[in-house]
């Protein structure tokens, strides 16, 4: 009975994500399909760095970084900019691999460092590599500087490209649906990867870890390897979701790989639910889609109320959008979707 | 030689603004172990309100000597932040003093971010210049050039520092804030209003903002609704640097880090031939901070935290 339930539901949300991005752009316009896109890459990214934050405890602020490497190796090997243009299959797992390295070499010199230290060393390593991309472009001109690196290769393969609109019978399918269900199809994957690491004895040892790292090491584990894992892991999803964020955007600059995005992934998590893996995808949702429904909505109704702009919409939308993330931090600090056993801890933490 | 001078002597100017915007982040880190990200957002407030009640005054037709009218926006502008950190402390961190550490870490960005939108909606998102109305001339040190103000900026910093470290040491006040940074429960059982004590740091540390908020505005005649952040992130920088929740540590981390900063600005072209560029200034900060932790995991001067038994 449980199991048939189970396969209803796996099927219904299978049917609604095939759909979704149809019945998106014939209700709301193509725009929309794109946001759903961008979340998805949130969803990867805020999953990634739940392995670092939540399922290990380190706190990372500069994670945006292998996001850039990702997004920089898929660009520097597919554009005119080098005049290199290898495959995406190529590229991706490349920058992957590259943001894991990247993982690893930002975990080692920090192992011993704690909390809040950890925290800011973690972003001094995000804005180093922001920099760096920043200024590359001399004396050799290797990352273009802040012009970034423009006409980045989409994904192709076999003579089909995700870039151009296609059409199937009577189909017309837009690059943002194709990249839809290619983003949808890595998404699914990170998720069960997340997802098996966590229940396996990998993701226990990062629990106990987060727990208490004394006992940890005293029950056998290898807390430098393990730390080193959670680093590594985290930055592959991040370094996968750079490539197709280059790829799908077709332009890559330094300026997308600010602190801020470092901390909006960050909220993400946080205000999701750290450590649950659905409560996590949660949190990318909302914050990729709020402030866009924000930004369609202040306007027109400035507009219908006062018959003019008051405020400037961006302002008044980043304005509602801090105050919302304070708000729901303030009602529920424990995130929108946690664990049991987080709602558990945080229950007991209240009472004590 | 007289470029090293120099540059030393910009150093000891950034650095003491550093330090002073450390302390605020350092005092509230001690007592509450917890980053106040909009202690930055709190700076720049400090700068906008001075200046927009000096061009007040200006326009009102009231002609001061330039430090007097300095002095009489500060008046205003301390007060304003003061209430400002009161009111962030009350808002977005008292009703999360129990809950898991990232929670207040997530309201003080949200709070950052409105702040920052809030000085848009008052103040546009361009520079605004500093009123011309201070002086300044100059003096020689060593072939160096340095401005009466900017001798000014440090030796106040230096007196608001050791203001603040009496009041911190010698004051019933000061000990309570030990005590509670100690062990705020035990702090409670002794008679300390633990509350009034968060508050209390709060305040100082907002109005220290303020001052500091003020000294970047003169020092680089312009101000700007952003300039909290990069400021801000320096300032957390040199008070980790130091040891975060130590007061000595973030005036040490402060001054260090702004000499650091400035002699590698000065000295980054001729160090690698030509490769690396001034524009690479901001790397040292994080650099050194990255180099100094790995051999001292809680900062310069931070105690050595043991490991639970």
């Amino acid at each position: 009975m449980t199991s048939n339930k189970k396969l209803g539901t796996f099927l219904a949300s299978a049917i609604v994500l095939a759909v979704l991005p149809f019945v998106v752009s014939g209700t709301l316009g193509n725009a929309w399909v794109r946001t759903i896109d961008f979340a998805l890459l949130y969803v990867m990214l805020a999953l990634g760095l739940n392995i670092v934050v939540g399922f290990a405890g380190l706190l990372d602020l500069g994670f945006i970084a292998f996001y850039a490497v990702g997004a920089y190796t898929f660009a520097l090997l597919g554009s005119p900019h080098f005049g290199i243009h290898l495959p995406f299959y190529i590229t991706i797992p490349l920058g992957a691999g590259f943001a894991a390295l990247f993982g690893i070499l930002l975990g080692t010199p920090v192992l011993k460092l704690k909390g809040d230290y950890l925290a800011i060393v973690t972003l001094g390593f995000g804005e180093i590599v922001r920099i760096f991309m920043n200024n590359l472009n001399a004396p050799i001109n290797i990352t273009n500087g802040p012009q970034g690196i423009n006409l980045v290769d989409p994904i192709q393969f076999a003579g089909f490209s995700l870039g151009k609109v296609t059409q199937i019978g009577s189909f017309t399918l837009n690059p943002v649906h194709l990249y839809y269900y290619m983003f949808l199809a890595l998404t699914v994957l990170v998720v069960i990867m997340v997802s098996r690491l966590q229940h396996s004895r990998i993701g226990r040892a990062w629990v106990a870890m987060r727990e208490d790292y004394i006992a940890a090491s005293a029950m056998g584990l290898n807390i430098r390897n393990i730390k080193l894992l959670a680093f590594a892991l985290g930055a592959l999803s991040g370094g996968v979701a750079g490539g197709l964020f280059a790829a799908f955007q077709g332009f890559i600059s330094p300026e997308s790989f600010s602190l801020l995005e470092s901390i909006m992934i960050l909220a993400m998590v946080v205000l999701g639910g750290m450590g649950h893996i659905p409560g996590v995808i949660l949190g990318a949702v909302v914050l990729t889609i709020a402030p866009e429904i924000l930004r369609d909505v202040i306007g027109p109704l400035q507009m219908h109320t006062f018959g003019r702009m008051i405020v400037d919409p961006e302002n008044a939308r980043m304005l509602l959008f801090g105050l919302a993330m304070v708000v729901m931090m303030l009602t529920r600090p424990e995130g929108m979707w946690p664990s049991k056993r987080r709602q558990a801890e945080f229950d007991d933490a209240k009472k004590g | 030689m007289d470029i090293f001078v120099q540059q030393i002597l910009n150093g000891l100017v950034l650095g003491s603004i550093y330090a002073l915007i450390a302390l605020g982040y350092t005092m509230v880190y001690g007592i509450m172990g917890l980053i106040n990200f909009a202690h930055g957002e709190v700076v720049m407030f400090g700068a906008m309100v001075t200046i927009t009640v000096i061009s007040a005054m200006t326009n009102a037709g009231i002609h001061l000597p330039g430090g007097a009218m300095v002095l009489i926006a500060l008046m205003v502008a301390i007060p304003a932040c003061m209430l400002l950190g009161f009111t962030i402390e009350r808002v977005a961190y008292r009703p999360l003093r129990n809950a898991p550490k990232l929670a207040p870490l997530i309201t003080a960005i949200g709070l950052s971010i409105v702040l920052q939108q809030v000085a848009i909606l008052i103040w546009g998102r361009n520079y605004i210049p500093f009123p011309p109305i201070l002086n300044h001339d100059t003096i020689d040190i060593f072939g160096a050039t340095i401005t009466q103000l900017q001798v000014l900026i440090v030796i106040l910093c230096l007196v608001l520092m050791a203001g603040l470290l009496l009041v911190v040491e010698k004051t019933k006040l000061g000990r309570a804030m030990r005590a509670t940074s100690q062990n705020p429960g035990v702090a409670g059982l002794m008679g300390v209003n633990v509350n009034t004590i968060v508050s209390a740091t709060f305040v100082m540390g907002s109005g220290l903002g303020a001052v500091a908020g003020v000294m970047v505005a003169t020092n680089y005649d312009q101000a700007h609704y952003y300039m909290g952040f990069m400021i801000g992130l320096k300032a957390f920088t040199a008070a980790v640097l130091g040891g975060i929740g130590n007061l000595g540590g973030a005036v040490a981390g402060g001054i260090l880090l702004g000499i650091i900063e400035s002699l590698g600005a000065g000295y980054i072209g001729d160090l690698t031939g030509g490769f690396l560029g001034s524009n690479y200034q901001d790397i040292f900060a994080f650099a050194v901070l990255i180099v100094v932790l790995i051999f001292r995991p809680s900062g310069l001067l931070g105690e050595k935290i043991a490991d639970r038994a």
